[in-house]
């Protein structure tokens, strides 16, 4: 048969030598080389104390922004929504009232907004589709939790925290 | 009586015969396809359409057989008959494109470009210019007009700010209606759609001025802000109405009808004018047969996430294990989108922040 590679190699199937039959020899190469590797630098660290530094373009939970004045910014435009390749992103829409306007930046907001983060898979195409800088993904990484139900995160829990009633704390 | 003379049109090396008297606009439109002008204003079921926004401006390299002389301007090819032997370019002129180009950014000068709360974004005319045709930035650093909101009544919305001045309402109203109520009030850079002494559109007819706005300054209130129209599926149906065919395109999502319009032929033209009953009234699958699914073009972003021809594939797991695999965890009993006691689609008007009061 025609070769498929040219990196093929045939597995030699000469007799052991009498060097290779007493073991020993590659018993303390084996062994050499595991012990040199006790000093050589450590692949773990101690998490928690200690963390690793995050790449610039880690993609972790998501926020949902507001702007200098603490109104938000998400005007449900649903292009998070129809970009997101897993679904996971839903809204409902309505009107901003007179007096509403300390609230909500544009005419139309989302009254409801809801990423399924069982779903999610933090390709960050909800925050490229983004038009008002309304949906960021942060450096946090998703935390666990111990039934599915904390995992559906509604708008309060991705709301960033207000920032003037934050200063008067 | 004679048949109307044949004239012989190229438009875009593209020869065809068409009846004396015709645009070139529809010449155009009868091959289709690329070398179809983009058309604005001009509406081919309004008689006094078109002539207002420029962009279906054509090159006539070649006046007619009789006088080949070429015209000394780019022309509007939705007002300009043909000629016999006439050449026109479209696609293969620059100068056209490049008088495309700026059209689009006159058209844009004054439009708020606010498409993420615009109800009309997915099936906008402009979006489809300036996407094709425009340039990616704007030169314009002055302030936008702007204008005092007016109400025109319960059902139609009116934003004066995304409006191009494109005239198809006030055409739709004069051909439709009996009596006009709306009109273009002042002049240049002031002018606006309006209704003197803020009268409120009520003719029965009246709400097919949302179907013909290339734009998103007349739309749906019954509508507004409800759902986004990608996440809505156009369905065929029809009723037995006294006053229009009944012929319209439902905009369902699950069992609810979040809208009707009339149904769109390959222009973005009503087939049929539909009267407002059928529009506003009628937003409950009982009232309609629903014929099937729209077609829609392959490249709308309506198409997305409706599927066509599809075959189920046979879910096997309940054999291969002998029972019904366990629910982990309802969706719909955490969820608070789409809950059973908000029926956003029987909202009259957008909905508001009480609506919303009543669910968790």
């Amino acid at each position: 048969m025609e070769k498929l590679t040219d990196r093929s190699v045939a597995v030699n199937r000469s007799p052991m030598t009498f060097v290779e039959r007493m073991y020993l020899p590659a018993i303390a190469k084996g062994l050499t080389i595991t012990l040199s590797h006790i000093f050589k630098k450590k692949a773990t660290i101690n998490y928690p104390e200690q963390k690793r530094p995050f790449s610039p373009v880690f993609r972790g939970l998501h926020v949902l922004n507001r702007d200098e004045e603490g109104r938000e910014r998400c005007t449900a435009c649903g292009l998070c929504a129809l970009a997101c390749p897993a679904e996971a992103i839903t809204m409902e829409a309505a009107e901003r009232k007179a007096g509403e306007e300390n609230l909500y930046r544009e005419e139309k907001y989302a009254a409801k907004y809801e990423i399924n983060m069982l779903r999610c898979i933090f390709c960050g195409y909800c925050e490229e589709a983004c038009p008002k800088d309304a949906v960021y993904l942060s450096e946090t990484v998703m935390p666990a939790n111990y039934d599915r139900k904390g995992f559906i995160y509604k708008k309060e829990d991705l709301l960033i925290p207000h920032p003037k009633k934050q200063e008067s704390k | 009586m004679s048949e109307a003379p044949k004239f012989k049109v190229t438009i875009d090396n593209i020869t065809i015969e068409v009846p004396a008297g015709t645009t070139i606009l529809n010449a155009a439109r009868m091959i289709g396809g690329d070398v179809t002008p983009p058309a604005m204003c001009y509406y081919s079921k309004l008689k006094e359409s078109g002539g207002k926004c420029r962009t279906c401006l054509v090159e006539v390299s070649k006046g007619s057989e009789k006088d080949p002389r070429p015209m000394p301007k780019l022309v509007a090819s939705c007002r300009t008959t043909v000629m016999d032997g006439m050449e026109v370019k479209n696609i293969t002129s620059d100068k056209v494109i490049d008088a495309r180009k700026g059209i689009v950014e006159m058209l844009l000068i004054n439009h708020p470009l606010d498409c993420p709360v615009c109800d009309q974004a997915g099936e906008c005319d402009l979006q489809d210019l300036s996407y094709d045709h425009g340039t990616e930035g704007t030169r314009y650093e002055f302030a936008r007009r702007t204008f005092e909101k007016e109400d025109i009544g319960p059902y139609i919305q009116l934003h004066m700010t995304r409006c191009i001045l494109c005239y198809r309402c006030v055409n739709t109203a004069q051909e439709l209606t009996n009596r006009r109520e709306h009109g273009i009030l002042e002049r240049g850079d002031h002018s606006e759609i309006s209704t003197l002494l803020g009268k409120a559109l009520d003719n029965e007819f009246i709400g097919n001025v949302i179907d013909v706005c290339p734009v998103g300054a007349l739309t749906d209130k019954t509508f507004r802000f409800k759902n986004r129209v990608w996440f809505t599926k156009p369905v065929d149906a029809h009723r037995d109405c006294p006053t229009c065919s009944g012929k319209t395109r439902l905009w369902m999502r699950g069992d609810e009808v979040y809208r009707v319009t009339a149904r769109k032929d390959q222009w973005g033209e009503v087939e049929e004018w539909i009267c407002n009953e059928c529009r506003f009234e009628k937003k409950e699958t009982k009232d309609w047969v629903i014929e099937g699914p729209s077609k829609v073009s392959r490249t709308s972003v309506i198409s997305q996430g409706h599927y066509v021809n599809t075959e189920k594939a046979h879910v096997l797991i309940d054999k291969v294990i002998g029972k019904q695999p366990q629910l982990l965890m309802d969706i719909h009993a955490i969820s608070d989108v789409n809950r059973p006691e908000i029926k956003l689609s029987e909202i009259e008007g957008p909905a508001h922040s009480d609506d919303f009061k009543g669910s968790v």
